[in-house]
């Protein structure tokens, strides 16, 4: 870890060093460890350290972007010179918009020191509790522990400057049979380490996989179905891509667009972003230094609004929510840190609401099959079992599905009342989310 | 380099390390990109750094840092070794790696362009000028969105370990795509994407001037706005499919590279990105394909994104088979899996993203060997049939065996002539059932090795480059669908 004086000293330097009209610094230092483990062992044990610094300077209507990880004086002056050398090569762009101006962001604690500190030791530690557990039941484990710290910080040429660290802890794991016809996932997420509950991980993941032995081949079609919340994530994170990000409205490819205020979705679903929480990985403001705005995108199933970025909002006459990625920016604006806030059931009270259905725990390989409507297909996977009058019974074989997420929060009959927190590392996104009640999911095939 | 490797691997050694590996890598990324006329992307990121891989008390650590001082080097090797004897509290038995391997040399892979010495200002204006074509095809009621993007790499890396290898690289990448995406009022949204996804190879800008952008971009746009008014694909149960070489390779990937994958298979993969249906007991005693299904995974494939001189282990680039004449004959391996299954050397495919990654089983160069056949007598021979074109969405199971794929096209076919465009065609399958029902492969004048440089697994997450060797091919009895 860095620190903010020394990631400062290092955005002055570069900003000293820019001739340009405008120059955005964005620093990102990371620590992380993460060790992993299978076949009830650890079996590869891995630590980084890593700076980086992004440049972009704006020479009047044209952008040019470097970075390196050689933070040294001379690797500073080469990302800033290579910037400006390649806004220099490029002919003008009449929509490059210029940097934002400075915007104070809160401070959020998201910075645990245990976390910070946690040694391979202690992972190891737990990692042989969730072993241990499925050993003496003559299963497997497979997982990963990570700990991380993350710093960023972004300047820029009209005096911003924003700092932020936060730590993230996640545990995870699969427990199968050794035929590898049986599995079941349980995971736990938080900023501190010391929250995470390494035990109860281990009897979920075993009471999955103990249950899924000899699943039974259910027909394809439509379903009730129970998700719990790590498929929920994934109904969240690809609607967010699809439809609440305001570059998608501009480019006429959002289905809310044009349709704000519209009940689109079930009243009982409220989703919002909201990167200032403290009951999330929180990141108080956006690549570009802006201050992250709370934005409701459903309010009781009524479309609301969409997520900015500077070069969006400029487009649309409105100020950025502060959800910006890193420059230069495809994908536009996007709501990094998703709620779809609880409801009244427990989950035993939603699984007793379906009279025959399917109990999700979690969707595997989800692709886009249509972007309008967020069409996706994928599969079930560690721990799919059939409900009947209000009861999980059998074990099911992992299905197909080809189905909108959309209609997946329009068709929501029940919410959840406990969420919890997720992070995925590939995506850099947050959730918290319940579990869902979803009448009408379409499977389309089975696993064999 | 020398004084860096040396000073990590003696202290490693001295600090109780019984084997220790460093490599140092140094990358360049120069990504350029257009969408609607205007430049949108002009970005070149490098990243530099070591990484150290150390087996101590029987077992891997492995640390990584982009800062090479003296106080840096330290700490890194010592969480390396930490990290090792940590993993050594649950280990159930000792690494081994085999004989040891100590080669040396210098591999540098081919190009006629250096893709970093042509100007920025030239390749960004290729890109516009191949937007420009797409944009100039309009239609009414009808909006269409364009983007392209180029993409060049340059990897250096040294590679040394505690048996004495001493390896030097360098290998270069160009790729290359452009895309026209046509919205109507109704909200129909189609894609076309030339050359496919991004097309990629180990080779300088040549590779880049070769695909001819600007000359396939009209078609591009015309093909994406047509779709717009074209019929669904039908439903059927059981049809004749004909994938493009694009789809081919895909199909390559996704249900042959990866449950070729050793690790997988031993279920070191199983919390993440899953297991394998290709079983032990199934080497050498498995039809996975019809007879004249031939696979190979060749790392040294001129060209192939795949291709390098040594592994990250430092074992010499090979080309093995992996299915001949239909049987399933060959994983992928690494020196610890091939000790522990007795399979021999490793062949050689552990790779990392970059310095700060683990090297993990991957994909080399998978490849579907040519067949007897051209496409244009492919379609001819056909009765009723529809023939896929350049992927559009893609999902397998954990075990690699149920997969729905869906493309941007698909032609009807009648009679042996291409009759009617069809939009959202998908079609999905059984990889076995699928393969086995493999009647007609494509020929070396329609084989093209294909880029898919965005394969990801493991944890934390790595991104590496992989190739894929394919031509059209036809396929019976196939479930197809559209996208409703």
């Amino acid at each position: 870890m860095l620190g903010p004086e020394k990631l400062k000293q290092l955005a002055d330097a570069a900003l000293a060093h820019s001739k340009a009209e405008q120059t955005e610094i964005l620093l990102r230092a990371t620590d992380t460890a993460l060790s992993r483990f299978a076949n009830n062992a650890i079996h590869q044990n891995v630590f980084e350290s890593n700076v980086t610094l992004r440049v972009r300077v704006i020479l009047g209507k044209r952008t040019g972007v470097a970075e390196s990880n050689d933070i040294s004086a001379e690797g500073i002056k080469r990302a800033v010179d290579m910037a400006r050398a390649i806004a220099q090569l490029q002919p003008e762009n009449p929509q490059n918009a210029p940097l934002p101006p400075p915007r104070a962001a809160p401070s959020v604690n998201a910075y645990f020191v245990q976390t910070a500190e946690c040694t391979p030791e202690t992972r190891a530690r737990a990692i042989e509790q969730i072993c241990r557990a499925a050993a003496a039941q003559k299963f497997i484990a497979a997982g990963a522990y990570r700990t991380a710290v993350h710093e960023s910080a972004v300047a820029n040429s009209l005096g911003a400057w924003a700092y932020h660290v936060g730590t993230i802890a996640d545990l995870h794991t699969v427990t199968l049979n050794d035929a590898g016809t049986a599995s079941g996932f349980a995971s736990d997420a938080s900023p501190d380490a010391r929250a995470l509950d390494a035990a109860q991980v281990a009897r979920t993941a075993l009471d999955k996989a103990q249950r899924s032995q000899n699943p039974i081949a259910l027909a394809p079609g439509e379903y009730t179905v129970v998700l719990e919340p790590e498929a929920v994530a994934s109904v969240l994170q690809y609607t967010a891509w699809n439809t609440f990000n305001a570059l998608a409205v501009q480019e006429e490819r959002s289905f809310v667009r044009g349709r704000r205020g519209e009940q689109l979705f079930s009243p009982l679903v409220s989703v919002y972003d909201d990167g200032n929480a403290r009951d999330t990985f929180a990141l108080p403001f956006d690549f570009e230094g802006t201050p992250r705005q709370k934005v409701t995108l459903i309010e009781k199933g009524c479309a609301q609004a969409v997520v900015y970025d500077t070069f969006t909002a400029r487009r649309d006459g409105v100020a950025s929510t502060g959800h910006s990625l890193p420059a230069p920016n495809l994908v536009g604006p996007l709501p990094q840190h998703l709620f779809l806030a609880p409801g009244a059931a427990s989950r035993a009270e939603l699984i007793a609401s379906v009279a025959r259905g399917i109990l999700v725990t979690r969707f595997w390989y989800t692709r886009v099959v249509h972007p309008l409507h967020v069409v996706m297909t994928g599969l079930t996977r560690d721990g799919t079992f059939l409900i009947e009058n209000g009861q999980v019974t059998l074990p099911v074989k992992n299905l197909r599905f080809t189905s909108s997420y959309l209609d997946v929060l329009k068709n929501t009959r029940a919410v959840g009342r406990e969420t919890k927190l997720m992070h995925d590392e590939r995506a850099a996104m947050s959730f918290r989310a319940p579990a869902l009640a979803v009448d009408g999911f379409n499977f389309t095939g089975v696993t064999q | 380099m020398k004084d860096l490797s040396a000073r990590v691997l003696n202290m490693a050694q001295m600090r109780g390390a019984s084997y220790a590996d460093v490599r140092i890598v140094n990358r360049t990324i120069q990504t350029l990109g257009v969408r609607d006329g205007r430049v949108q992307e002009m970005l070149q990121q490098e990243s530099q750094g070591f990484g150290v891989r150390v087996i101590a008390d029987g077992a891997w650590g492995f640390a990584s840092c982009s800062r090479d001082d003296y106080a840096d080097v330290d700490a890194t090797l010592q969480r390396a070794l930490q990290n090792a004897r940590a993993s050594a509290l649950t280990k159930t038995r000792d690494v081994q790696l085999g004989p040891p391997e100590a080669n040396k040399g210098v591999f540098r892979s081919a190009y006629k362009m250096d893709p970093f010495m042509v100007s920025m200002s030239d390749k960004i204006n290729l890109l516009l000028k191949a937007d420009s074509e797409m944009r100039r095809v309009k239609m009414s009621k009808a909006h269409l969105l364009t983007r392209g993007e180029l993409i060049f790499v340059r990897e250096e890396k040294t590679f040394a370990s505690s048996e004495g290898a001493y390896i030097q690289q360098e290998i270069v990448e160009s790729g290359c795509e452009i895309q026209a995406q046509a919205t109507d009022e109704a909200g129909d949204v189609q894609t076309r994407t030339y050359p496919w996804g991004r097309h990629q190879q180990t080779r300088g800008f040549e590779f880049v001037l070769e695909q001819q952008l600007v000359e396939n971009a009209p078609r591009l746009a015309q093909e994406a706005l047509m779709l717009l008014t074209a019929d669904a694909c039908p439903a059927l149960d059981a049809t004749t499919v004909i994938l493009s070489g694009n789809q081919v390779a895909l199909q390559v990937h996704e249900s042959c590279g990866h449950p070729i994958e050793l690790d997988r298979v031993l279920k070191q993969e199983a919390s993440f990105a899953g297991t394998s249906f290709l079983t032990l007991e199934k080497l050498n005693n498995f039809q996975y394909g019809s007879e004249i299904v031939n696979l190979t995974a060749d790392a040294t494939l001129p060209g192939g994104l795949g291709t390098f001189g040594f592994d990250d282990e430092g074992v010499p680039a090979q080309r093995v088979e992996v299915v001949r004449d239909g049987r399933f004959v060959g994983y992928m391996t690494n020196r610890e899996l091939a000790t522990e299954l007795n399979l021999g050397r490793s062949n050689g495919t552990m790779r990392a993203e970059s310095w700060n990654r683990l090297p993990l089983i991957r994909m080399t160069n998978i490849n579907l060997l040519p067949g007897a056949w051209t496409l244009e007598n492919l379609i001819a021979d056909t009765d009723d049939g529809i023939y896929f074109d350049t992927n559009r969405s893609w999902s397998i199971d954990d075990k690699r065996l149920n997969f729905q794929f869906g493309t941007e096209l698909a032609w009807e076919i009648k009679g042996g002539k291409k009759t009617r465009l069809l939009k959202n065609p998908i079609y999905t399958g059984v990889t076995p059932n699928f393969w086995r029902s493999c009647d007609a492969i494509g020929d070396a004048s329609e084989w093209v090795v294909w880029g898919t440089p965005r394969c990801g697994k493991g944890q934390p997450a790595q991104t590496i480059r992989t190739g894929h060797g394919a031509s059209p091919a036809r396929f019976r009895n196939v479930k197809v669908f559209s996208k409703s």
